[in-house]
């Protein structure tokens, strides 16, 4: 299952600690934006009284991996969804399928990358936390493994009845992510997709692929038969007027 | 094979539509040189919400649809032995491989890093579509090269790779019609991925098919069109004995289309959402309407499709319900979950329109210097024109 974040909602201050420490720990330019864009990674805006932390979710079967034509999107065993800027080529596919919106586009270069959230998968490789995680001053981002996280998200909820909405966001939202969320107000109400399947949407599209081989089989062998059909009745045709008045020969 | 000729076309001279080319290709190459120093931000109504514009939605998606005439025809000639249509054979596949051309090159302004368009064949992700859209865009638009290079090779007077091509036209004909149904259907497949963003009148589990019958449907409108423009370019006759019939094949599709929509709006239960003036259902409106139940119905008239005027106006309406449908899929359809309305930018709207001219120029050119068109209906103008 790998590494993940439970970000709570209700803990956080909105001091922005994380997103500085984001921009600082990926060398990204500018200051901090209102949204997440190519150089911001990760936000925190406030909504309905909370402070709503975004970022990448890091699904378990990403949809941007599964529609990188180019593979520059993979998902590590160890939780991030990294990303390779020298593989990419800037189709965009990854922002269009993303169901949580993503990945951005550095739409002001003349050579321009993806820009999103990688999980500090540098750092997580050097046993460190990510740096949002590292740099939170209220505790409402932590870093671990991602079922003690569930089981951390399992246990606030129940030991506080009412204080949070039953539902950890993340667990099954586009086939779940390693990044989990839990608020006392809901998910809807924050700007959340509520509306995602909880299998993967990268299945949808595999199950038409991967039926291409057998496609191709069939159909060219449906081709070649059609005119073949065609081809021997002409065949047919035109022996029958040369032979015309000797009969059939079958 | 030998009932083709050039065609010479009205005295060129200079004037008002020359006049606008040049313009155009002008603001053009300004637009490039931009695209190039500044990003795409500099030139398009892109954005981190709406990363996919017209470029796509028009270039890519109907220049890629508006060549199925060329699979279309060389499959009912080549497998169904209907042979009576091979006159009309050679100028869709020259259509067809100026969409792909057209597409390659709207490509070249779309991706952000054009120069790496060869990672697709280094780098592979078969779980991607857009991966599998690569492959058949390379694959056939070679193949549609190689079945129009008999005609260039005549020309120079090469008749042996000619002849070799001719004896393997069977095989390449499967192969273009193979990689023709992947890469239609594969373009509708690009949007399964969107389940949540695509509008339900768009989106279904049969996106891949109803891009494939549509293409088939707007294909054959295609030929009709482009032999009714160049008939009027080159003083010819329409070939209504080889249209009227196709235009037949083409209600079929249009027909098989327009109830496979409805069964999915049914399925998605959005038949609310036709009628309830929202912006969605307002443009599914015009789109079906216009772009299929219209045609379907003109068409269906046999003193109707009979009639060149008649059969070129039910043919332009699939053509623009194709179009139509296509911009609904990537635009339209993909706007409320995206929070933002996409309106292309003029530098856009410059590239696409430039692209277009230059293909229909590339067209004309072609059709003057090999023979492409039918001999038969150019003598008979210009008989008339003698007796006139």
């Amino acid at each position: 299952m790998g590494m993940g974040l439970l970000i709570d909602f209700t803990r956080c201050i909105g001091c922005g600690a994380c997103s500085s420490a984001c921009k600082e720990q990926n060398k990204l330019p500018g200051k901090v934006e209102e949204v997440l864009t190519a150089y911001t990674w990760t936000t925190v805006q406030p909504r309905e009284g909370l402070n709503v932390r975004s970022l990448c979710m890091h699904c378990e079967v990403p949809t941007c991996a599964s529609v990188c034509p180019v593979a520059a999107l993979t998902k590590t065993a160890a939780g991030p969804v990294v990303y390779d800027g020298e593989r990419c080529m800037g189709c965009r596919y990854c922002m269009m399928a993303c169901p949580f919106q993503i990945p951005k586009y550095q739409w002001d270069r003349p050579i321009p990358v993806i820009g999103k959230c990688i999980l500090c998968a540098g750092r997580l490789k050097e046993g460190k936390p990510t740096a949002c995680a590292e740099v939170c001053p209220a505790d409402a981002t932590t870093f671990g493994k991602k079922e003690d996280l569930i089981w951390e998200a399992r246990t606030r909820i129940r030991s506080k009845p009412g204080a949070y909405v039953d539902h950890i966001y993340g667990l099954e939202e586009a086939g779940g992510t390693s990044v989990i969320m839990i608020s006392n107000v809901p998910f809807d109400k924050l700007g959340m997709k509520t509306n995602l399947p909880a299998d993967p949407p990268a299945m949808r599209t595999w199950q038409v692929l991967s039926n291409i081989p057998d496609f191709i089989a069939v159909w060219a062998v449906c081709l070649y038969g059609v005119h073949w059909i065609t081809a021997r009745r002409e065949d047919v045709a035109k022996a029958e007027n040369h032979q015309h008045g000797r009969g059939d020969r079958s | 094979m030998n009932a083709t000729a050039t065609l010479t076309p009205r005295r060129f001279r200079p004037g008002f539509w020359t006049a606008v080319f040049v313009l155009l290709f002008l603001a053009f190459c300004a637009v490039t040189v931009l695209r190039f120093t500044k990003g795409l931000g500099a030139v398009t109504h892109l954005s981190d919400r709406f990363p996919w514009g017209i470029w796509i939605g028009f270039d890519l998606l109907c220049g890629v649809g508006l060549a199925a005439g060329a699979f279309t025809l060389t499959a009912v000639v080549h497998l169904f032995n209907l042979k009576r249509f091979e006159p009309i054979v050679r100028p869709t596949i020259l259509t067809g491989f100026l969409g792909y051309a057209f597409v390659i090159v709207a490509l070249m302004f779309d991706l952000g890093q054009p120069w790496r368009i060869w990672h697709a064949i280094v780098y592979w992700n078969t779980h991607s579509v857009m991966f599998e859209v690569a492959w058949c865009v390379m694959l056939y638009t070679t193949v549609l090269a190689v079945e129009f290079s008999p005609v260039v090779f005549e020309y120079f007077g090469l008749h042996a790779p000619a002849r070799i091509i001719h004896r393997l036209i069977t095989p390449l004909v499967i192969l273009g019609v193979l990689l023709s149904t992947l890469h239609q259907s594969s373009l509708g497949s690009l949007y399964l991925i969107v389940p949540s963003k695509l509008h339900p009148l768009w989106y279904s589990p049969m996106l891949p098919l109803h891009f494939y019958i549509s293409a088939i449907g707007a294909g054959i409108g295609m030929v009709i069109l482009e032999s009714y423009l160049s008939g009027r370019a080159f003083h010819r006759h329409l070939e209504m004995d080889l249209l009227e019939p196709i235009a037949r094949g083409m209600v079929v599709a249009l027909g098989i289309y327009g109830l496979m929509r409805l069964q999915a709006i049914h399925r998605n239960h959005a038949f609310g959402s036709i009628f309830n003036f929202s912006y969605e259902g307002q443009m599914f409106l015009i789109e079906f309407t216009l772009g299929v139940i219209l045609p379907v119905a003109l068409m269906s008239i046999r003193r109707l499709r009979s009639d060149p005027n008649w059969l070129v106006g039910g043919a332009f309406l699939a053509v623009l319900g194709f179009v139509m449908n296509r911009l609904n899929v990537s635009i339209t359809g993909m706007e409320a979950a995206s929070g933002v309305r996409y309106i292309p930018s003029l530098m856009e709207i410059i590239v696409s329109v430039g692209l277009v001219a230059t293909g229909m120029a590339v067209f004309a050119f072609a059709v003057r210097t090999f023979p492409i068109f039918p001999d038969g209906p150019v003598s008979q103008s210009k008989e008339l024109e003698e007796g006139a």
